[in-house]
């Protein structure tokens, strides 16, 4: 296997750094060898680039694809859209020669070249695949008694040919990464529901995004959960901003949410302040009583 | 996708019984995507109601690829113009910084404070290369009209 490059894309180092911060601790800690991709930009986002233009679209996502190959590593995603983007792209690419003689004679104007060479993979596949549940369950230092509502996000599972990950009806990978951590995943109306921000539907429509939204929200707090367990800065931002805009009409649902790199980062015994949580818009003072509590209880020696 | 792949549809409505955005707007991706094989549907503001959950595509009896048709669908209105005001902004945000999201001094702030990364020359070599790239595939030009 190659190492890794993270790639961090744009909502994540540019609205919720603390998911970045709590990826490269979690990586560190676990012994994963990675590096950042420097000179990367936009992968392109998928909703808006690949809707509108398919050759500008894979033409950005070789460019990032052709640094990590230049680097000889594979890319690490912590995005479902960036996964989205550079997976489908790298898949067309290395398939279509066409295209890609298309793309190379764009590219080769910033003397690059798109060869084919690298994987692209995201967090949550990575860790189940290539390190396990039960390595990481070991590595667990604090293991986190709470009830999670999981949210797979759309684009890590579909389009299931592209993907290749099983079934997007009833998946279970990421769930056995929540539960590594000692947290229940709870059963919800409508888990593989979309959260409403895909598609460009958020940033044009915004109130019908939140439709989408609501949908999910109330099933989750009907199950009675703690936090909600996401693995995409885009799915993160809808439920956690979009909880404060449901707010100003007398919606209250206050439920923390994470993405998967923060809470592994406190099952390994990191504060909440160290994995960012208090960069969230929805700062839930309960939960972060029961980290402390649970995090105190399971320290070593007591 | 061929025009072609979508007459072999025969109507049984699972995409639409699987769509999380048709269950609350005027979207109806059966019909959209039906309609597209006869007409123009460039003008419909139901196109930009999707939001590629891809839910009609892997449940499609048919195996069409209804996700894939609506990106298509959407580039063609593009060509014509037809583009929504916000995604125009982040299309020109794209061209400005390089970025969809670009870093505010808010953030930038923030990401000193954890002790991330904030490489300027980095940023500046990546921008150069996009707004050469965006120049080369003419999407400057696409997103003026």
């Amino acid at each position: 296997m190659k190492e890794l490059s993270l790639f961090t894309g744009c909502l994540i180092p540019n609205r919720y750094p603390g998911i970045e911060k709590a990826t490269g601790l979690v990586l560190d800690r676990i012994g994963i060898k990675w590096s950042e991709l420097a000179e990367a930009a936009c992968c392109p986002a998928p909703g808006i680039y690949r809707s509108f233009d398919k050759i500008t679209w894979l033409t950005l996502a070789s460019r990032n694809l052709a640094l990590a190959e230049e680097k000889d590593t594979d890319i690490l995603t912590i995005c479902n859209g960036c996964f989205s983007s550079l997976m489908d792209a790298n898949n067309i690419l290395k398939s279509d020669t066409g295209l890609r003689n298309e793309v190379n004679a764009h590219l080769k104007k910033t003397g690059r070249e798109y060869r084919g060479t690298i994987e692209v993979r995201h967090i949550i596949e990575f860790l189940h695949t290539d390190i396990g549940v039960k390595k990481l369950g070991d590595a667990v230092e604090k293991p986190l008694e709470i009830r999670a509502a999981v949210h797979y996000g759309c684009h890590l599972l579909k389009p299931t040919k592209e993907r290749k990950l099983g079934s997007a009806e009833c998946p279970v990978f990421f769930d056995e990464l929540v539960e590594a951590t000692g947290a229940a995943s709870v059963a919800y109306e409508g888990k593989t529901n979309c959260c409403g921000a895909g598609g460009g539907v958020r940033s044009a429509m915004l109130e019908t995004s939140f439709l989408m939204t609501e949908y999910k929200l109330d099933r989750m707090m009907k199950a009675g959960v703690d936090c909600i367990i996401d693995a995409c800065p885009f799915c993160h931002l809808q439920y956690d901003a979009g909880q404060v805009e449901l707010k100003k009409a007398g919606k209250n649902y206050d439920i923390p949410v994470l993405h998967y790199s923060q809470l592994l980062g406190l099952a390994l015994g990191f504060t909440p302040v160290e994995v960012g949580l208090h960069l969230n818009e929805i700062i839930s003072l309960k939960f972060e009583e029961k980290i402390a509590e649970i995090q105190k209880r399971n320290a070593p020696g007591r | 996708m061929k025009n072609t792949d979508i007459l072999t549809c025969f109507q049984c409505g699972t995409c639409h019984a699987s769509c999380p955005s048709g269950k609350y707007t005027s979207l109806n991706i059966r019909k959209i995507v039906r309609d597209s094989v006869k007409k123009d549907v460039s003008d419909q503001p139901e196109l930009w109601m999707c939001t590629t959950c891809y839910n009609c595509q892997e449940r499609c009896p048919r195996g069409i690829k209804v996700t894939d048709a609506v990106l298509t669908l959407r580039s063609e209105a593009v060509k014509k113009g037809k583009i929504l005001p916000a995604h125009r902004k982040i299309c020109n945000f794209l061209i400005e910084t390089g970025q969809s999201i670009p870093l505010d001094n808010k953030h930038m702030e923030i990401r000193k404070k954890l002790g991330l990364r904030i490489d300027e020359a980095a940023r500046k070599k990546a921008l150069k290369d996009v707004k050469l790239l965006l120049g080369s595939t003419g999407f400057g030009e696409l997103i003026k009209r």
